[in-house]
């Protein structure tokens, strides 16, 4: 193994300051680290992570790495401990050399808890400061920063001369502002200028390490402290409307989904359709049928199974309102109470079909690739599935809108609701209308339920959670308007987490029902109220 | 349809002996004499169904390996399933049903605690037994009933103990999450009451409720990063019950906190919970419990393929709830065979000072209060959807009906064997509460 320069100057001065450290007899701290891991004891395994941070030893770091897998195995009869690589072969720690007539089967993994995990963290920051790959680099700063060990502060004056990429440099800094400002060995001057790098992150973990000075630290640094806290404080209060923001859009784009197919079925044809829960947990669960059967078939196409579950959880839940609409609804219009209580019992009968055939437990559907993890935005993390599920909720608002004004069954579904005698004259079948606008609407909360299964449970009790919602979307925004759901859903959405941090969810809930019934009394219409003839009769 | 079917035995048994009155009445008794009636009283539709249908078939796998053994007091035991729809008012009806029709002489059954409280009017009138498999909050004993789940000393206490310890990582600050009804609101307080005690803040506790179903936890996934990033050590204590446990968890990995930063410990996510949800951001987040699947001990081994070969599923998870039920079916056992019969009254007074091994390798030993002896658990969530137990109690706990950390009902007792009474009061000297 050649030694690559950063790592020689890593072990230049840890040996360095290794020899500050008393040794034992024999054994040095790699040694009695070893030794601490055959214990079986969580203690003695994050002790023995911290003496391996300091060791020096080249094999330092594959010992943590194997530990972070459960690689690192022992044998506590005999105190040794092995390491096992990717291939399964056994080489021994103390050495590295391979391990042989060691029987796997009599060796235990060494466990570990939080706490441990907590030192792995830490360790795996110090040994790999000096890595030659920027990101792991990287990594290892804000790990640095997280444990503020101030044993690693030598290494950590190593890399920060050494370093060349200006965000680890950053990264480096602060970490290494974050060890200075709570020592009390560190000059007053550098400990003042600690709070200025400190105070330059400006997040809430820059928040915490100012907020949690030492007692003893000199009233200089405290008022800097001070300052810059109350600096930090004013500018997350604004990020942290703006979180709200983001939440309620995310919300309301929820709601939009689950209301939308409901707007054509109630708010163009006024029907009651308590099924309409139902439908959204049958998107979902078509989602889940995909992805098993992309799993089973075809897992390379995993990444594009919601994808592909979108036209087929239309067309099936399409299918099942068409269906719906032909063998019960037909008979119902004009009764909205007997359709109420008849879509009601559909609703039923599908949730126990589904938990009879999927059985009552959750389904677990995966999240593609793409639609996993965060990017900052400022000081707003922004989770790429909920990022992606307002783009979809809005690409299936305008799809919706150009169905209804630019095809001839959007404008056939138009004349029906304005005037269905009239547009029967005209010569439109108006009963081949009114089952193609059910099946839409259903289609439509079918699509909803792909993209909630990537946010809910997909449970036969999905729907139900929806419905409520769902009516109160579409009320408050005006019966039979798009653009009236569209703005009832964002502002429904926006105004729920606009009041929760205040009230509480349960409250913030009540809070939202008592001003939409306050509203509706005062416009019985909704928002935008939708005019013709029909409509008044 | 085991019900149906000793239905119909018993109009054939009536058509068969004829006219005369004594036969008939001889049929009945006879056919009576078959078979020992258990009842099931757990939903299996609406939105309970998730938790309770594998309870139902835990009895159905216990009577069937208890007839595999050849029955009790030579008698087969035929168990009778009802289906009370998570809905609380169905469950004293279905519960009378049982009881007066179909004469079952014990009933397993319920899980929220509403559902309980609905059905012990009725056990008392009627003088029958339900043994309760689930953890609760404490604070009742029942005469009928007897609690084979953890009370909140068996469980949530000990769960803020080791957050609090070193290997816990000495948790300085909490953030009590619950679902918003009477197991949460209750444990909770029993919780920040104990917390007060040990010196804890009141700036340092966070109390949280959301309504059932719960499903958009952004706000206050985020509150909890904020509150628990002043520096002290964090962690959440999780009443968060059923359905609203996976957006939760969602919603904790999406927004990257991990289990080294603020570990949440749960007191209603088990093993089946777990089945929905991808565990690879979870791991660390743990669980208090008295029993996990993953407990290697030979009984354990022994019950888990005996299930998955029952329910030929090899993939059939075990949970905490269901070892309840399996020591609250066994202890049932044990007693009637002591006093061979099935008389409620002298099942009950039999009852107390029963003891039956676990599935962890330890026995449940049934108290003069109706709750049991129960080792208690902390298991970390591993990647694989089972938990890896980092601490375990030093023997058995014996459960509390009464919290010692409440006022009101830290001078209460309950003692069916000497006192007959479930909330005997140690300072007014009465029975009757405080």
């Amino acid at each position: 193994m050649r030694l690559s320069s950063p790592l020689a100057v890593l072990l230049l001065g840890l040996a360095l300051f290794a020899t500050l450290v008393p040794r034992a007899a024999h054994a040095g701290p790699y040694e009695d680290a070893l030794a601490k891991f055959t214990t079986e004891s969580y203690a003695d395994t994050a002790a023995a992570l911290g003496l391996l941070a300091t060791s020096g030893n080249p094999r330092a770091v594959e010992v943590v790495d194997a530990l972070a897998d459960g690689r690192l195995l022992v044998d506590p009869a005999a105190g040794k401990v092995y390491i096992r690589g990717a291939d399964g072969s056994l080489a021994d720690a103390a050495s590295g050399q391979p391990a042989a007539g060691v029987d796997a089967a009599a060796l235990k993994a060494v466990r570990a808890n939080n706490r441990v995990r907590g030192a792995i963290a830490a360790a795996s920051g110090a040994l790999s400061l000096f890595n030659p790959d920027p990101a792991k680099r990287l990594a290892a700063a804000q790990a640095v920063f997280k444990s503020r060990d101030a044993t690693v502060l030598p290494a950590l004056d190593a890399a920060l001369a050494k370093e060349t990429v200006p965000a680890v440099k950053q990264a480096l800094a602060t970490a290494r502002a974050a060890i200075v400002i709570g020592s009390s060995a560190a000059p007053e001057a550098e400990r003042i200028a600690a709070v200025a790098t400190i105070a330059d992150a400006g997040d809430q973990d820059a928040l915490a390490v100012l907020q949690n000075l030492p007692p003893d630290a000199p009233a200089s640094v405290k008022t800097a402290a001070a300052s810059a806290i109350a600096g930090i404080q004013r500018t997350l209060a604004v990020w942290g409307v703006a979180q709200n923001v983001w939440y309620g859009l995310s919300l309301g784009s929820v709601l939009l989904l689950a209301a939308i197919g409901l707007a054509i079925t109630f708010g163009v044809m006024g029907v009651i359709n308590m099924a309409h829960g139902e439908m959204v947990m049958l998107g979902a669960y078509t989602t889940f049928v995909v992805q098993e059967l992309i799993r089973a078939y075809n897992p390379a196409l995993f990444d594009a199974s919601l994808l592909i579950a979108i036209p087929i959880a239309f067309l099936f839940t399409g299918l099942i309102g068409v269906i719906i609409e032909r063998t019960v609804i037909r008979f119902l219009y004009g009764r909205a109470l007997e359709t109420l209580l008849a879509t009601w019992g559909i609703s039923l009968i599908l949730q126990q079909a589904i938990r009879t055939i999927f059985g009552p437990t959750n389904r677990e559907v995966g999240a593609p690739s793409w639609m996993s993890g965060t990017v900052d935005v400022g000081h707003l993390a922004v989770t790429y599935g909920r990022a992606w599920i307002i783009v979809f909720a809005i690409l299936v608002f305008l799809a919706l809108l150009a169905v209804l004004r630019l095809t001839r069954i959007g404008l056939e579904m138009r004349a029906v609701t304005q005037n269905r005698r009239m547009a029967a004259s005209m010569g439109i079948r108006t009963n081949w209308v009114d089952a193609m606008t059910f099946g839409l609407g259903s289609g439509i909360a079918g699509i909803a339920g792909v993209a909630l299964s990537q946010i809910d449970n997909v449970s036969p009790n999905l729907g139900q959670s929806y419905i409520i919602d769902s009516f109160l979307v579409v009320v408050f925004g005006g019966v039979g308007n798009l653009w009236g759901t569209l703005v009832g859903a964002m502002s429904l959405g926006i105004a729920n987490k606009l009041l929760e941090p205040y009230a509480g969810a349960v409250l913030g809930k009540i809070a939202l029902l008592v001003i939409v019934i306050l509203f509706i009394q005062k416009r019985p219409r909704g928002l935008f109220a939708l005019k013709g003839r029909a409509i008044e009769a | 349809m085991l019900k149906l079917f000793s239905h119909a035995g018993r109009v054939v048994g009536r058509v068969a002996a004829g006219a005369a009155a004594l036969a008939i009445g001889a049929s009945v008794s006879a056919k009576a004499e078959d078979s020992i009636k258990v009842g099931v009283l757990h939903s299996l539709s609406g939105t309970m169904a998730i938790s309770e249908t594998t309870l139902k078939d835990t009895v159905l796998f216990l009577v069937d390996e208890q007839n595999k053994k050849g029955g009790l007091l030579g008698k087969k035991l035929e168990a009778v399933v009802v289906d009370p729809a998570s809905n609380w008012p169905l469950f004293a009806e279905k519960a009378r049903e049982l009881i007066t029709k179909d004469k079952v002489v014990v009933v397993f059954g319920c899980w929220t605690s509403v559902s309980r409280k609905s059905v012990l009017p009725v056990f008392k009138e009627l003088n029958s037994i339900l043994f309760y498999p689930v953890q609760y909050e404490g604070e009742e004993s029942e005469r009928n009933v007897f609690y084979t789940g953890a009370a909140p000393n068996q469980q949530a206490i000990p769960a803020v103990d080791y957050l609090m310890s070193k290997d816990g990582g000495e948790v300085k600050r909490w953030v009590l999450a619950g679902t918003d009804y009477v197991y949460p609101r209750t444990t909770n307080k029993i919780l920040e009451a104990y917390l007060l005690s040990k010196g804890v803040a009141k700036e340092d506790i966070m109390i949280n409720y959301t309504p059932f179903g719960h499903s958009d936890w952004q706000t206050i996934v985020a509150d909890i990063k904020k509150f628990g990033s002043a520096g002290k050590k964090t962690a959440v204590v999780s009443t968060i019950n059923g359905d609203a446990n996976v957006p939760f968890y969602k919603e904790l990995g999406n927004q990257g906190i991990k289990a080294t930063d603020i570990p949440v410990v749960a007191f209603s996510v088990g093993e089946e919970e777990l089945a929905g949800i991808d565990t690879k951001p979870l791991v660390g987040h743990l669980a208090a419990w008295n029993y996990f699947e993953s407990i290697d001990t030979p009984e354990n081994k022994k019950f888990i393929a005996e299930w998955q070969a029952y329910t030929k599923n090899p993939k059939r998870v075990t949970n905490d709830p269901m070892e309840a039920t399996y020591i609250g079916f066994n202890a049932w056992v044990a007693a009637v065979e002591k006093v061979k019969s099935t008389d409620p009254d002298k099942v009950i007074d039999a009852l107390p000072g029963i003891k039956v091994p676990n599935l962890t390798g330890g026995t449940a030993e049934v108290l003069p209060n109706h709750h049991i002896t129960k080792p208690v658990f902390i298991g970390e969530i591993e990647d694989n959807g089972q938990f890896d137990v980092v601490w375990k109690s030093n023997g058995l706990v014996p459960g509390d009906a009464w919290s010692d950390y409440l006022e009101g009902s830290k001078d209460l007792e309950a003692d069916w064997v000497k006192l007959k009474c479930g909330n005997y009061n140690t300072v007014t000297k009465k029975c009757g509460g405080s």
